[in-house]
């Protein structure tokens, strides 16, 4: 069996069944989430719907200027969303770090990607460029908010620490070791142990989808090994030039902590 | 050694002249709030004032990389700091920080004997108390023989007896080694036995205390 079963109108109806069953538990149980529910698969539906539509738009009218135009739409919503997620109050030049790291980071990244590992041609082909790219961005976006809210809390949590090895003589860098590295470590963790456990605990998004399109399972592997090892490289790059960057704007001119 | 002129800082410390010696002890006491700490914190650049000039050694204090300067001029916070790791750990990690060289077990036994902790070296110093805490922290600034030592309430947490040992000890090591000594304390007693220089701090302006040594 290698054809792509089309799902009609009445089959794709049929899923929401799964919702119907969650509501009934949900308001049998009187957990007052119904509302939540229902807005999610709506939002859901029409998104993607949309979407659907836009990347049809898109792949039959490729582009460069499209291609990039969708990523750096993709880099704006995830840079936003990462603002979103972190609690604690971020300064300008943290905002500014978090954007530049995560554009330059994830660019750098997906176009190594693009042009060395896939070596797409033409580059722009919107069918691989932009669905790769959402994968390296949206895996470096949740490891860019986990870092930073590591280094932000642990720096605003750590101060007296922190202040206590600059008067015993401490670089700023030295002074903030070993918290920027527990922050750089709890960003790559969900990475390692999504790499650990995938194909065993788990089939990953992108090769299942491949497999269920018709596209041999050797294929579909090649591709995912490909991409997990281009995420893990990205998520690695965004967030140790955010963490880099970061620990460093919290020290002014005088080596001072400014919080 | 310091010299500071018409300093200022958020509205609450005013310095118009202030004279601080060398290879001598400075006390400085005053009311809670009244800008101690923060004179502790200009001469090692942990704070810039908003106007006015600092000099140490006849150099203004800008001219001085923040962080060399620090690693001559060491200050032990108010709030005794643990670090991760054993005690041995704790008291290297000033010498680590200043990148000097580190110093042997029984090093660390003798200055663990001289603030009186009664530890051995590879116990995990979260557990200490308040008072060995602050013993700990001495330890620390001390093993690093920094030109000035800045303290900030070293002996807050001791019981008299354990403070005047403590003291003493602190004021030899200042004396036998040509140092020089600030120190911010609660107790106009305490200031006035060890003798040195005296400076009270009114509403965020000292006032040199008559009958210094």
């Amino acid at each position: 069996m290698s054809e792509i079963i089309e799902l009609s109108f009445s089959q794709l109806a049929a899923a929401y069944v799964f919702v119907i069953v969650l509501i009934v538990i949900v308001k049998a149980k009187g957990i007052p989430r119904e509302k939540d529910i229902l807005l999610a698969s709506v939002r859901m539906t029409l998104q993607l719907m949309l979407t659907g539509y836009v990347l049809v738009l898109v792949f039959e009218n490729p582009h460069p200027a499209i291609t990039l135009l969708a990523i750096l739409l993709m880099q704006t919503f995830a840079v936003f969303n990462i603002y979103k997620r972190i609690k604690s109050p971020l300064s300008t030049a943290m905002k500014q770090i978090i954007a530049f790291a995560m554009i330059s980071g994830t660019a750098l990244s997906l176009f190594f990607f693009i042009l060395v590992v896939i070596r797409l041609n033409p580059w722009y082909h919107p069918q691989y460029f932009i669905p790769l790219g959402g994968m390296i961005i949206g895996n470096s976006m949740t490891g860019i908010a986990l870092g930073a809210s590591n280094l932000v809390d642990g720096i605003h949590k750590q101060r007296h620490i922190i202040e206590g090895s600059l008067m015993l003589g401490a670089t700023p860098q030295e002074a903030v070791r070993s918290l920027a590295n527990g922050a750089f470590d709890a960003a790559i963790l969900p990475t390692i142990n999504s790499m650990l456990g995938m194909g065993i605990v788990f089939l990953p998004g992108m090769m299942t989808g491949q497999i269920l399109s018709g596209v041999s399972p050797t294929t579909a592997i090649e591709y995912q090994i490909a991409i997990m090892l281009g995420i893990a490289g990205s998520v690695t790059l965004t967030v140790f030039l955010m963490v880099h960057l970061g620990a460093k704007s919290f020290f002014n001119q005088q080596k001072q902590l400014t919080l | 050694m310091f010299q500071l002129k018409n300093i200022r800082l958020h509205k609450i410390l005013h310095i118009p002249d202030l004279i601080i010696e060398g290879n001598r002890i400075t006390c400085i006491t005053g009311e809670s709030g009244g800008g101690k700490t923060t004179l502790l914190k200009l001469l090692n650049r942990m704070k810039t004032p908003d106007a006015g000039t600092i000099t140490y050694l006849g150099q203004p204090l800008e001219s001085y990389d923040p962080v060399q300067l620090r690693r001559q001029v060491v200050m032990m916070a108010q709030d005794s700091l643990v670090f991760p790791g054993s005690i041995r750990e704790n008291l290297l990690i000033g010498l680590r920080f200043s990148e000097k060289p580190g110093v042997s077990d029984d090093v660390l036994k003798s200055m663990m004997e001289m603030v009186k902790l009664r530890k051995t070296l590879d116990e995990d110093p979260s557990n200490l108390s308040g008072g060995e805490k602050q013993r700990l922290a001495l330890g620390r600034v001390l093993l690093m023989y920094p030109e000035v030592l800045l303290l900030d309430e070293p002996s807050s947490s001791l019981d008299e007896e354990t403070e005047s040992l403590v003291i003493s000890r602190i004021t030899d090591y200042v004396h036998k080694r040509g140092k020089t000594l600030v120190m911010v304390t609660h107790s106009k007693a305490l200031a006035e036995s060890i003798g040195g220089d005296h400076i009270t701090f009114e509403n965020g302006s000292p006032k040199p205390m008559p009958g210094g040594a």
